[in-house]
């Protein structure tokens, strides 16, 4: 009876024990299927984007790249514009969206008093909440003829004479334009770039932080020498996550960009980006050069975003080697 | 709160009961120090509103190493961060009466905490090097209060983290991330960057808990070499050490100073019952 007993519960235990590993590997195999099927996607993306973008390639050659024609009526395309288009609005958006981020962030976590922190961050995360569309209906119909009637006319005036960055300020004040592109792009990965910001600085060990004040350093030589440093990680991730919305963001650069093939060094020129050709022209493509050369446009932007990746954790890298610390 | 900390609510360090033979009782007995470094009058101190530390006066000793010890929350910590204000980052914490550093009370609002903290330095209970070499680690302090040349910069360095007991172990590896260093390599980085600056007073809070007995061995004896040039402040619930280490010891309770003797005195012969119970481990 004992004997029968405990070879049951030896059984039942056996049993419950497989049926656990059971419960493992099938567990283990949900999550591997999960993670192969977003390289396979990948995958396949990279192989549909490089079999359709062929004939362009195939038919242009390396002018694909170096052309600044974009001529449907004699189907003759290049994506120069394109490119420089997405590279310099991405870069301005940086610009201006980096530094203002790192202050909201800092803000939020080091500055102000506790009652305000939560609206404040509550107020900038609302601002990733809105439809880019409306972005670039309100870059497009406000912002737009505001900037081009006060603010332009005087930046023309002002450091359009200046030498060296003089030249990227230049021409008719007409509103929109590259610059403009950039500033809409800039408010729209502010809250991305800022809220992951503020949640790596507030990861920031207290003691580390009391110890820099402890040394004597003010606020912003504990952020810019300690909190900086030991969050560069997560502060590299928020800035890149914001350069890859800006530089695949398509309707509010649309919108405000002007969309015109035309290669200029002003800032305030018209101009378009890869993402704003293919939302402008891809229904209207016709014949195969022009939805091919459409196609080899997003392949392009797939191949940026790659290489930008790429760079940044290099740089990271780089970092962590002149540091001498691993991350 | 960490493992570490564990020992709080137990005090496993406690002086045998040997120690206490032939303790005659002296309640009268007040500790008397001629020129304090540091000199606490009736301080009051809040966290929002709760009163932490209750009418503190307390008198420390230049150059020698002062021990606070008692159970977890008697407020020994909250005493020794107020020696260089750093509780001043958290609005909601506040401090009223007086501590004069040589004369001078610190507790002014006028008070330069820059200067104040270039003059107090400080240690954490665990270690926090910054992340940047172990070079970087002592030059950054060092370059808020002075311009060096670069010889004069590797000097200071090697001045420091000799003083630490730390030289021989790093000066390969000057150029390597601070945090790449074991637990008690930081701590005695974190210290030799303490004294980089040239402090008059080290405040020392906890500074061994996290470390394993050999580097707590190192560190005691580095306290005790450091005492020579430095008024030390220690925070330790390891009563032992505070016996090792310490030359004047003050027993906190419930944001009360309970007792405050030199060392010998006060774990050979406790003028207070609370004091008693607590050394020979009879509560928490």
């Amino acid at each position: 009876m004992t004997v029968l007993a405990r070879s049951a519960a030896q059984r039942s235990r056996s049993r419950q024990a497989l049926r656990s590993a059971a419960a493992d590997v099938l567990f283990r195999n949900v999550t591997r299927v999960a993670a192969l099927l977003v390289l396979a996607l990948m995958i396949a993306i990279l192989v549909v984007l490089v079999v359709q973008a062929w004939p362009a390639f195939h038919r242009f050659g390396w002018h694909f790249f170096s052309g600044r024609e974009w001529d449907p009526a004699h189907a003759t395309f290049s994506a120069l514009t394109s490119i420089f288009g997405t590279l310099v609005t991405s870069a301005i958006a940086m610009v201006i969206a980096v530094p203002v981020s790192f202050g909201i962030a800092l803000f939020i976590t080091e500055l102000a008093p506790t009652w305000l922190r939560r609206p404040v961050s509550t107020a900038v995360e609302l601002l990733a909440a809105i439809p880019s569309i409306i972005y670039g209906m309100w870059g497009l119909f406000v912002f737009a003829p505001l900037f081009g009637e006060y603010v332009q006319p005087w930046i023309i005036e002002h450091i359009g004479s200046w030498p060296w960055v003089g030249v990227l300020f230049q021409g008719p004040p007409m509103g929109i334009g590259i610059f403009t592109a950039g500033l809409i792009l800039a408010i729209m990965v502010i809250p991305f770039i800022s809220s992951v910001m503020r949640d790596v600085f507030s990861l920031v060990p207290t003691v580390l932080k009391e110890s820099a004040y402890g040394v004597g350093c003010t606020t912003w030589e504990v952020v810019w020498r300690v909190v900086l440093p030991y969050t560069r990680v997560g502060v590299m991730g928020g800035i890149m996550l914001g350069l890859g919305r800006a530089l695949g963001e398509t309707m509010a650069v649309t919108f405000v960009i002007g969309n015109s093939h035309t290669l200029g060094v002003s800032l305030f020129n018209a101009g378009n980006t890869i993402s704003s050709t293919l939302a402008n022209e891809f229904t209207e493509a016709v014949g195969p050069t022009y939805t091919s050369s459409l196609i080899a446009l997003g392949l392009i932007l797939f191949l940026i975003t790659f290489v930008v990746l790429a760079l940044a954790k290099l740089l990271l890298l780089r970092m962590a080697a002149r540091e001498g610390s691993p991350t | 709160m960490s493992p570490m900390h564990r020992d709080d609510t137990v005090p496993t360090h406690a002086v045998s009961p040997q120690m206490l033979a032939g303790a005659g009782r002296d309640p009268a007995r007040a500790t008397v120090i001629e020129n304090p470094k540091l000199a606490i009058r009736r301080l009051d101190f809040y966290y929002g509103g709760f009163q932490a530390l209750r009418a503190i006066n307390m008198d420390i000793a230049e150059r020698q190493v002062t021990a606070f010890i008692g159970p977890s929350g008697c407020g020994k910590s909250t005493l020794l961060r107020t020696l260089n204000r750093i509780y001043d980052l958290y609005p909601e914490q506040r401090a009223s009466g007086e501590i004069l550093l040589d004369g001078r009370n610190i507790l002014d609002r006028d008070q330069d905490l820059n200067a104040l903290r270039a003059k107090v330095g400080m240690v954490f209970q665990k270690p926090t090097p910054f992340p940047m070499s172990v070079h970087e680690n002592i030059a950054f302090g060092v370059r808020l209060y002075e311009r060096l040349s670069r010889t004069k910069m590797d000097d200071r360095v090697e001045w420091a983290l000799r003083k630490a007991a730390l030289w021989d172990e790093v000066k390969d590896k000057l150029r390597q991330g601070g945090t790449r260093l074991s637990g008690g390599q930081q701590q005695r980085l974190c210290i030799a960057r303490a004294i980089a600056v040239k402090p008059e007073v080290l405040l020392l809070d906890e500074p061994a808990s996290a470390l394993d007995p050999i580097s707590t061995l190192k560190i005691e004896e580095l306290i005790a070499e450091l005492k020579s040039d430095y008024t030390i402040v220690l925070v330790t619930h390891n009563m032992q050490q505070a016996a090792r280490v310490s030359d004047y010891t003050a027993f906190m309770y419930l944001g009360n100073l309970v007792e405050y003797a030199d060392t010998s005195t006060l774990f050979t012969n406790p003028a207070q019952k609370q004091t008693e119970d607590y050394i020979t481990g009879r509560y928490g």
